[in-house]
């Protein structure tokens, strides 16, 4: 008897789990509508609440409006992935994780797989409605190369953060205290980044603050794009510590992705063994 | 077909498991009888490779399920107590879902799924959604989970609780013609009548270890005489029970004698010999020595029994001890990964 290929065992049980969470989405939508709508609040109402301030008062010349869009495309995508780990949770607590433990997995990595792209797919359908809104306000569109390049870079950050939240699923013991971490990070990531503000205008231990952290990293890239001023070695952000480019800010992003997955396999290999 | 062998476990400064083994021959429908917080979801988790033991060595169809743990899990179908189901799929898509963990193809899945369905009386509502199902139907689609991929083991954890008398007398059902067919079958339970009426063989099991093993009609022939019941009142107090245990203590034939507490402080002992003239000659020996009598029953000894003579305490005892004393928080804990 010839055994099949891992390959083939592996896709076939990561298509498996993927279908169920998008099952479970197609019948229960609010996750989706909720990722859409509160950034869209965000949108119209920071929008609205900066809109009388002068021409040319934010970096790259346009409204407020201009600049806020990247931040809170980078936002939604960033709420989706912090949510990635409540349904492995749901399934430690509900048992339906024991379900999938005693199943002859070729790969428990399956299980992480499914998430990742399930979650993926969530947060791109999320940041591309929260896109057309924000053309639909008049702030603009990056254009198809741009539209590459902010996908690209949302990838990374939703890799990372997506990553983070899986690791604290196993970590932590209830999904309360997991919604807790999730409600305490989210909000304050967003004001110490450059998502509403540009440094310029933060005190000093702010601009650090927004300058190290990983949501301006993907904020500054997808800026320049709907700026159509992306180049990969053009200055996207002029931080205390020096100027990056956009390709040394996707870089840090990548770097993040691969050193938080890295350092999750070890709490992964002995929650799944 | 399963083979545990001296396995050990403990929760933090808890023992659950105390050199515990097992072995059920191929084609065996096999009983784990024992109170709760005996051990026996941590025996059934460590068989299914949920769980690893301290100490100890675990083989199923030949198979090191420690060593090759995804070989051995492929032989197993295990039906977990609490029920994990996702409401909002459908039982199909849920037994689809299973397929594909377990590799079948997808053919062989909609065949098998067709011939479960078929089996458990389940074609009326599988393309329901499961959050809809009753108990009864919960416990069918997971049972349909479990023999999926037509697994040589099939491992059942309390299948009948909480189950209404036609849901369970249908499981009963199910299980023996899996039975015939030659799947070995491992199942635990806390209901004597259960394991009496299903097993071929059992083993008894408290505090972490196997405290009696063999066939029923073996454990029950071991314990020799009648079982005496005898109540002085419908509800006697402890003190009387005390008394009345001395006078029968005292009397010809009689031995073990124990005050059950969960019959309402009633006296169970053994009388020697059977029928109708053993029960006469301990009537006028009660007379005699004027003991007052509420009931007096006779019958041959129960699985019950059996527990009692190696414990010293009855089942329904036990249980009530192990309510009481239970943690359900640790339990959740040890249940989740």
């Amino acid at each position: 008897m010839s055994a099949p290929s891992a390959i083939a065992e592996i896709s076939q049980e990561t298509l498996a789990l993927s279908k169920r969470l998008f099952l479970q989405l197609k019948r229960r939508p609010s996750t989706l509508v909720a990722g859409i709508l509160q950034p869209l609040i965000w949108l119209v109402l920071f929008g609205a609440l900066f809109a009388k301030a002068p021409m040319g008062l934010f970096p790259g010349g346009g409204s407020y409006g201009k600049f806020l869009g990247a931040g809170v495309i980078v936002f939604t995508a960033f709420s989706a992935a912090l949510n990635a780990g409540l349904p492995v949770m749901f399934d430690r607590e509900f048992g339906f994780l024991n379900r999938l433990l005693v199943a002859p997995l070729r790969s428990r990595y399956s299980i992480v797989l499914a998430s990742v792209l399930y979650i993926t797919s969530l947060s791109l359908v999320q940041s591309l409605a929260i896109m057309a809104a924000a053309w639909g306000l008049g702030y603009g569109w990056p254009g198809g190369a741009g539209l590459l390049v902010v996908i690209g870079t949302l990838l990374l950050l939703v890799a990372a953060v997506t990553a983070l939240s899986l690791a604290l699923a196993f970590a932590l013991p209830g999904h309360i205290e997991l919604i807790a971490v999730i409600f305490v990070a989210n909000l304050p990531l967003l004001f110490a980044s450059t998502a509403l503000a540009p440094i310029s205008y933060m005190p000093g231990w702010l601009g650090w603050l927004a300058a190290l952290n990983p949501l301006t990293f993907a904020i500054e890239p997808i800026r320049a794009a709907y700026l159509g001023q992306f180049a990969f070695d053009a200055v996207v952000l002029e931080a205390p510590y020096g100027a990056l480019t956009a390709a040394q800010c996707l870089l840090l992003l990548l770097v993040l992705s691969a050193g938080l997955f890295l350092s999750i396999r070890p709490l992964l290999d002995r929650k799944l063994s | 077909m399963i083979n545990l062998e001296k396995i050990y476990k403990r929760y933090g400064s808890v023992s659950a498991l105390e050199g515990f083994s097992l072995e059920v021959p191929k084609g065996c429908l096999y009983g784990l009888l024992g109170p709760n917080g005996a051990g026996k979801t941590t025996a059934l988790r460590i068989l299914c490779t949920l769980l690893a033991p301290d100490q100890g060595r675990v083989f199923i169809a030949g198979l090191d399920a420690l060593a090759d743990p995804r070989g051995a899990r492929a032989q197993l179908g295990y039906v977990a107590q609490e029920v994990a189901i996702d409401k909002i799929l459908t039982g199909r898509e849920l037994l689809e879902l299973q397929g594909s963990l377990y590799h079948l193809s997808a053919a062989r899945s909609r065949d098998r799924i067709a011939a479960l369905s078929a089996l458990l009386g389940m074609e009326e509502w599988l393309d329901r959604r499961c959050g809809s199902y009753s108990g009864g139907m919960r416990r069918r689609l997971d049972l349909a989970c479990g023999l999926l991929h037509d697994p040589a083991v099939l491992v059942l954890d309390e299948p009948t609780v909480g189950l209404d008398i036609e849901s369970r007398a249908a499981l009963w059902d199910v299980l023996q013609q899996l039975r015939q067919q030659g799947t070995t079958i491992l199942l635990s339970s806390h209901y004597l009548e259960e394991v009496d009426a299903l097993a071929d063989r059992l083993a008894i099991l408290d505090r972490g270890c196997v405290i009696a093993e063999g066939t029923p009609e073996q454990l029950k022939q071991q314990l020799g005489g009648d079982r005496i019941t005898l109540r002085v009142r419908e509800f006697a107090s402890q003190q009387e029970a005390q008394r009345v245990q001395q006078i029968i203590q005292g009397l010809l034939g009689v031995s073990q004698v124990l005050i059950n507490r969960a019959q309402g402080h009633a006296i169970n002992f053994v009388l020697e010999g059977q029928g109708s003239e053993a029960l006469l000659q301990l009537r006028q020996q009660l007379e005699h020595a004027q003991v007052p009598v509420f009931s007096l029953a006779q019958s041959r000894p129960s699985l019950d029994d059996v527990y009692l003579q190696a414990t010293g305490r009855t089942l329904m005892d036990a249980e009530l001890a192990a309510i009481s004393s239970r943690d359900s928080k640790a339990e959740k804990k040890q249940a989740m990964r």
